[in-house]
C-alpha cells in the first residue's frame, strides 16, 4: 500500500513537472497567437477591386478561429495557482506516508521539492518568477503568517511568561545580532579570507539578518516529546518577537549602513526609534482589534461578512503599521485583541469560518516562502566564499549557546519555574533559521556590494540550521529523556498512578488559580468586566430570562451529541451491581507474559491523555488546534449526566440502590428542580462577575434551528417528570453548536 | 476585592487555619479571595456548580473526582475552612517538617495523607479497596477512544496482580502505599503555593 502511494506521489510529481515544463515554455506561448500568415493575404483579394488601405485585412476574410490561445494575459495568476497547487501537492504527499513527517520537519521537505523544482527550472535555463520582490513579501506574504501567529497563540501560558518571552526575544537577538557582526568583522580582517572590504555596519547588518529564529520546525517536534509548556511558549514566543526586532534591526542598520561614518547621535536615536517602533506597533494592533471587536458588535444580522471584519482589520492594521514604518509584526496584539472578543460575538460558523481561514493562508505564505527559498538557491547566481561561510555557521550558534546560558542565569532568579539545563539545551539548539531571514537578505539593496556572499551565507546557515538541526533535534531531545526514565524500575501501577496524580495536581492548581502575575492579571480582569466587556460585547452580562432558554437548548444538543456515533465513549462502565462485583471475585488468575507488559506500557504511554502542562491545543503551526481530547472528555461527561439523569429518575426504594459509584457524577441522584434552579438564577443576578471563568453567556437566537422551538415544551416536561435538573448548562463557556460537534472553550 | 476578603475573614479563623493547614498568612487570605470569587451566590460556601465554572476543571479527565473530593460524605456545600483542609494536602512538604516525627496528629500535607487523597479518587464506596471495576472507570476517564474495552481490562487485571498482596482481588490502601514507594509522592502532589 505505501509503495503504490509512493507511486502515485511520484505520479503527481511527474505530472506537476510537466505542467510546469508547459508554463516555462508558456513565454513563448505570445508569440503564436498573433500569426494568421502574412501568406493568407495574398491569395484572397477577389472582394476588393480598388487597393484600399486595409488594415487588417485578414479580419475579414479569414475564418472564425475555432481555438485560440492568449497566455500573456492569464500568465501571472496562472503561474501562481500552479505553484501553490504544485506545493499543495506535495504537502498530500509528505502526509501519505507518515513517517516521513516524524523524523523530517515539513520544512525541509518543502525546501527540497524547491530545489527540484529549481533545478528542472535551471536546466530548461528558465528563470524564476521575478514575484519576490520586498514589497510582495512584506505585503502579501508576511502578514497572513503574522495573523496565524497572533491568532493562534495560546494566550494564558504567554502571558505569564511575557517578560521571560520578551527578555529572549529582544535582549537575545540584540545580543547575537551584535555578537555575529562584531566576530565577523574580526574574521574579516583577516587578509587571508578575502573579504576584507565588508565593513562594520554590513556585517552588522548581515549579523542582524540571520539572527531571526524561525520556530517552526522545533516546535513540530517538540509536540511528540515531553518538553514542558514553559519550553514551548518561550520558543514560540521568541520566534514571534524575534522576527519583529530583527526587522526593527535590519531597518536600522541598513540606514546606518548607508551613512558612512555613525556618532554617538545616531545611536542614541536608533534606540529611540526601536522604542518607537515597538510601542506603536503593539498599540497599534490593540487598537485596531477594539475597533474590529466593536465593529462585530453589530453584526448579529449580517452573519455573511463577519469573517471579512477580522481579515480586513488585521491586514488594515499591518498596511498603516507599514505606513509608519512601524514593526508590522507587533500587529499580533490585533489578532490577540481581535480574538478574545470577536469569537464572543460572531457566530459558530464564522467563527469556524475564520480560523480554517487564517491557517490556509498562512500555509500557503509558509509553504511559499520555503518553496522559492529552494527554486532560488538553484536559479541565483552564488559567491561562495569557504571562510566566511564557515565561521557564520560557527558564530551563529557558538553566539546563540552563549546567548541562551547567560540570559537564563540572569533571568532564572525571576522565575517561579526556573529552566534546567537540558530546557537551555533545548532552547539554544532550537534555533532555526526560516522564512523571514530568507526574505530580508533576498531583499538586501544591491547598494551593498558582497550582496552575493550575503544571499550565499544566509541560504547556507537557514539549510545547515533546517536540515541538520530540524533532523536531529528530535533523537537528541529523545536521548536526554530515554536515560532519565530508563533508570527507574516502572511498573505498571507506578505510570498509572503517576499519571492520576498529575491529572490531580493540575486540576487544583487550576482551581486555585495559580497564576504568577496575580495582581496584573487582577487588575486587568477588573478593567476588562467593567469597561471592556460592556463595550465591545454584545451581551455581556446573562439574564436569568435567558438562562432557561440556554439550558433547554443545551441539554437538546447533549441529547443531539450523544446519538452521533463516536466509538466507545460513553461505554464506561458505571453502574455496578454486586452480582458483577462477586463474579469478579472468583475470577482466575490470570497469567500475564513480558511482552504484553510491554504491550501495556506502550497502550498506557500513548493513550493516556498527558496534562495540560504537557500538551497544549496549540502544538502544530501546520494544523488548526487539536480539540479532539477535550471533545472527548466533554462528551464522556455528557453521556454521565445523562445517565444520572435516568438513574434519578426512579423516585421509588430502588433509588437507594444506586450504586455509590454514581456518586462522581456532579449531580446528586433525586435533588430537585428548583433549589438547584433558584441558586443559579440567583448567583446570576448578582452583578458583575469577577473571575475569568464565568464568561457570559450569548443570546441563542440566532443560533437555534427551527425544530428548537417546538421541542422545549417536550424537554420541559421531561425535566419535570425526572424531578432533576441536568447540570449541563452549568458551562456557560461552552458553546455546542448544533451544526457540528464544535466546541468552543474559553479560558 | 481585596479589601472586602480581608473584612471578611477574621484573624482569628486565619489563626486556627495556619494552626490547622500550615499555609502562611498571605496565602490563606490569597486563597481566600479566590474562594470569595468562585462564591457566586455570595453565602460563604461553594456548591459544586460553583466548581464546575472553572473551565479547566471541566476539560480535566478527572475534574468531577477532584470536585467531588471537597464535599465530605453527603455535603453539597463545602465552606471555606474545609476548602482549605483539602488544598491543605497539597502543601509542599518543607524540610524542617521532615523530621518531625512527635507530631500529635499527621499533618495534612504528609506523604500518607497525598495518598489517601489519591486513593479516595479511585475508591468511591469509600470501602478502603480499589476493585477492578473502580480501577477500570478511572482509567477508561483517562484515556483515549482507541484503546478497547477488552485491553483495557487487561491493563486493569495487570494492575490488580502486581498490586494485590493478599489476594482479594482488589488494591487496599497499604498495597496502594507499597506500590508507590519508589515514586516521590511528596513532589509530585505539591503545588507552589505563591507567597
Amino acid at each position: 500500500m505505501g509503495r503504490l502511494c509512493i507511486l502515485g506521489v511520484r505520479g503527481r510529481t511527474a505530472w506537476c513537472t510537466l505542467l510546469l515544463l508547459l508554463c516555462c515554455s508558456g513565454g513563448d506561448c505570445e508569440s503564436e497567437t498573433r500569426t494568421p500568415g502574412p501568406t493568407d493575404i495574398q491569395g484572397v483579394k477577389p472582394f476588393h477591386n480598388e487597393p484600399q488601405p486595409q488594415p487588417f485585412p485578414e479580419e475579414e476574410k479569414a475564418n472564425m478561429p475555432v481555438f485560440t490561445m492568449d497566455y500573456s494575459r492569464i500568465q501571472v495568476p496562472f503561474e501562481f495557482t500552479l505553484w501553490v497547487l504544485l506545493a499543495s501537492f506535495a504537502k498530500i504527499g509528505f502526509h501519505i506516508y507518515h513517517k516521513i513527517t516524524i523524523w523530517i520537519p515539513e520544512s525541509c521537505l518543502l525546501i527540497c521539492i524547491g530545489l527540484i523544482v529549481g533545478g528542472i527550472m535551471h536546466s530548461v535555463k528558465e528563470k524564476p518568477p521575478a514575484v519576490l520582490s520586498s514589497d510582495v513579501f512584506f505585503l502579501y506574504m508576511l502578514p497572513p503568517i503574522v495573523l496565524d501567529s497572533g491568532y493562534f497563540m495560546p494566550t494564558r501560558p504567554f502571558f505569564e511568561n511575557v517578560g521571560t518571552v520578551l527578555w529572549y526575544a529582544v535582549v537575545g537577538s540584540l545580543w547575537n545580532s551584535v555578537g555575529i557582526g562584531m566576530s565577523l568583522f574580526a574574521i574579516c580582517q583577516i587578509e587571508a579570507f578575502g573579504v576584507q572590504d565588508i565593513n562594520l555596519q554590513e556585517n552588522l547588518l548581515f549579523a542582524s539578518i540571520i539572527s531571526a529564529v524561525d520556530p517552526v520546525a522545533a516546535l513540530c517536534v517538540f509536540e511528540d516529546i515531553s518538553v514542558n509548556e514553559q519550553i514551548y511558549i518561550v520558543i514560540f514566543g521568541e520566534g514571534l518577537f524575534n522576527d519583529a526586532v530583527t526587522v526593527v534591526l535590519y531597518n536600522m542598520f541598513s540606514y546606518v549602513a548607508d551613512i558612512p561614518a555613525v556618532e554617538s547621535v545616531d545611536v542614541f536615536l536608533g534606540v529611540a526609534r526601536f522604542c518607537v517602533v515597538s510601542l506603536g506597533g503593539l498599540l497599534f494592533g490593540v487598537l485596531f482589534g477594539i475597533v474590529a471587536a466593536f465593529t462585530t458588535r453589530f453584526t448579529h444580522n449580517s452573519r455573511q461578512i463577519e469573517p471579512l471584519f477580522v481579515f480586513m482589520y488585521s491586514y488594515l492594521a499591518y498596511l498603516v503599521a507599514e505606513l509608519f514604518a512601524i514593526s508590522s509584526v507587533l500587529i499580533i496584539t490585533c489578532a490577540i485583541t481581535m480574538k478574545y472578543y470577536v469569537e464572543e460575538n460572531v457566530s459558530q460558523r464564522s467563527c469556524t469560518t475564520i480560523r480554517h481561514v487564517v491557517k490556509v493562508l498562512a500555509s500557503i505564505s509558509e509553504t511559499l516562502i520555503f518553496f522559492f527559498l529552494g527554486v532560488v538557491t538553484i536559479t541565483t547566481e552564488h559567491e561562495w566564499n569557504w571562510a566566511y561561510i564557515l565561521f557564520t555557521l560557527l558564530f551563529a550558534f557558538i553566539w546563540r549557546g552563549l546567548g541562551i546560558l547567560v540570559l537564563t542565569q540572569i533571568i532564572n532568579p525571576f522565575r517561579t519555574i526556573p529552566f534546567s539545563f537540558k530546557d537551555q539545551f533545548g532552547l539554544a539548539y532550537s534555533g532555526l533559521r526560516g522564512a523571514v531571514c530568507f526574505a530580508l537578505v533576498f531583499t538586501l539593496p544591491d547598494t551593498i556590494n558582497r550582496r552575493k556572499l550575503f544571499v550565499t551565507a544566509s541560504i547556507a546557515i537557514i539549510f545547515f540550521t533546517v536540515f541538520i538541526q530540524g533532523i536531529s533535534i528530535r533523537p537528541i531531545v529523545e536521548y536526554m529523556n530515554i536515560r532519565r526514565s530508563n533508570n527507574e524500575k516502572y511498573n505498571i501501577n507506578m505510570e498509572i498512578h503517576s499519571r492520576t496524580m498529575e491529572h490531580i495536581v493540575s486540576g487544583i492548581e487550576d482551581l486555585c488559580g495559580q497564576w504568577s502575575h496575580y495582581y496584573w492579571k487582577d487588575k486587568f480582569k477588573k478593567f476588562n468586566d467593567r469597561i471592556l466587556r460592556r463595550i465591545l460585547l454584545r451581551d455581556s452580562r446573562a439574564e436569568s430570562s435567558i438562562v432557561s432558554l440556554y439550558k433547554k437548548l443545551e441539554l437538546q444538543s447533549a441529547i443531539e451529541m450523544l446519538d452521533t456515533p463516536m466509538g466507545d465513549l460513553s461505554a464506561a462502565p458505571s453502574v455496578v451491581s454486586l452480582h458483577d462485583e462477586m463474579k469478579e471475585a472468583s475470577r482466575p488468575k490470570k497469567k500475564f507474559p513480558t511482552a504484553d507488559v510491554r504491550n501495556m506500557h506502550n497502550i498506557l504511554a500513548k493513550n493516556m491523555y498527558k496534562i495540560r502542562q504537557k500538551t497544549l491545543a496549540y502544538t502544530n503551526k501546520y494544523k488548526l488546534p487539536d480539540e479532539s481530547r477535550t471533545r472527548e472528555i466533554l462528551i464522556r461527561r455528557h453521556s454521565s449526566i445523562r445517565r444520572s439523569l435516568r438513574a434519578s429518575s426512579f423516585r421509588d426504594p430502588l433509588s437507594e440502590n444506586i450504586p455509590k459509584s454514581q456518586r462522581y457524577y456532579s449531580l446528586q441522584p433525586g435533588s430537585d428542580l428548583e433549589s438547584a434552579f433558584a441558586l443559579r438564577r440567583r448567583s446570576h443576578g448578582a452583578g458583575g462577575s469577577s473571575t475569568r471563568s464565568a464568561i457570559p453567556l450569548s443570546p441563542i437566537k440566532e443560533r437555534s434551528p427551527g425544530p428548537a422551538p417546538h421541542r422545549t415544551p417536550t424537554v420541559q416536561q421531561s425535566e419535570d417528570e425526572e424531578g432533576a435538573m441536568p447540570h449541563v448548562w452549568s458551562w456557560p463557556w461552552m458553546r455546542v453548536g448544533p451544526d457540528t460537534m464544535n466546541y468552543r472553550i474559553y479560558g | 476585592m481585596g479589601s472586602r476578603a480581608s473584612t471578611l475573614l477574621r484573624e482569628e479563623e486565619i489563626e486556627e487555619i495556619k494552626k490547622e493547614t500550615g499555609f502562611s498568612h498571605s496565602q490563606i487570605t490569597r486563597l481566600y479571595s479566590r474562594f470569595t470569587s468562585l462564591d457566586k451566590g455570595e453565602n460563604g460556601t461553594l456548591s459544586r456548580e460553583d466548581f464546575q465554572r472553572i473551565p479547566e476543571l471541566a476539560i480535566n479527565p478527572l475534574g468531577d473526582r477532584i470536585i467531588n473530593a471537597f464535599f465530605p460524605e453527603g455535603e453539597d456545600q463545602v465552606n471555606f475552612r474545609g476548602f482549605m483542609r483539602t488544598l491543605a494536602h497539597f502543601r509542599p512538604i518543607e524540610d524542617n517538617e521532615k523530621n518531625k516525627n512527635a507530631a500529635p496528629s499527621e499533618p495534612l500535607n504528609s506523604r500518607t495523607n497525598k495518598l489517601l487523597f489519591a486513593f479516595r479518587l479511585y475508591d468511591l464506596d469509600r470501602d478502603d479497596k480499589i476493585s477492578r471495576d473502580e480501577l477500570l472507570q478511572v482509567l477508561r476517564m483517562m484515556v483515549g477512544v482507541n484503546i478497547s474495552d477488552e485491553q483495557l481490562g487487561s491493563i486493569a487485571d495487570r494492575t490488580i496482580q502486581e498490586a494485590d498482596t493478599n489476594g482479594d482481588n482488589s488494591i487496599s490502601f497499604n498495597e496502594f502505599m507499597k506500590v508507590l514507594e519508589k515514586v516521590d509522592v511528596e513532589q509530585k502532589m505539591s503545588i507552589r503555593f505563591l507567597h
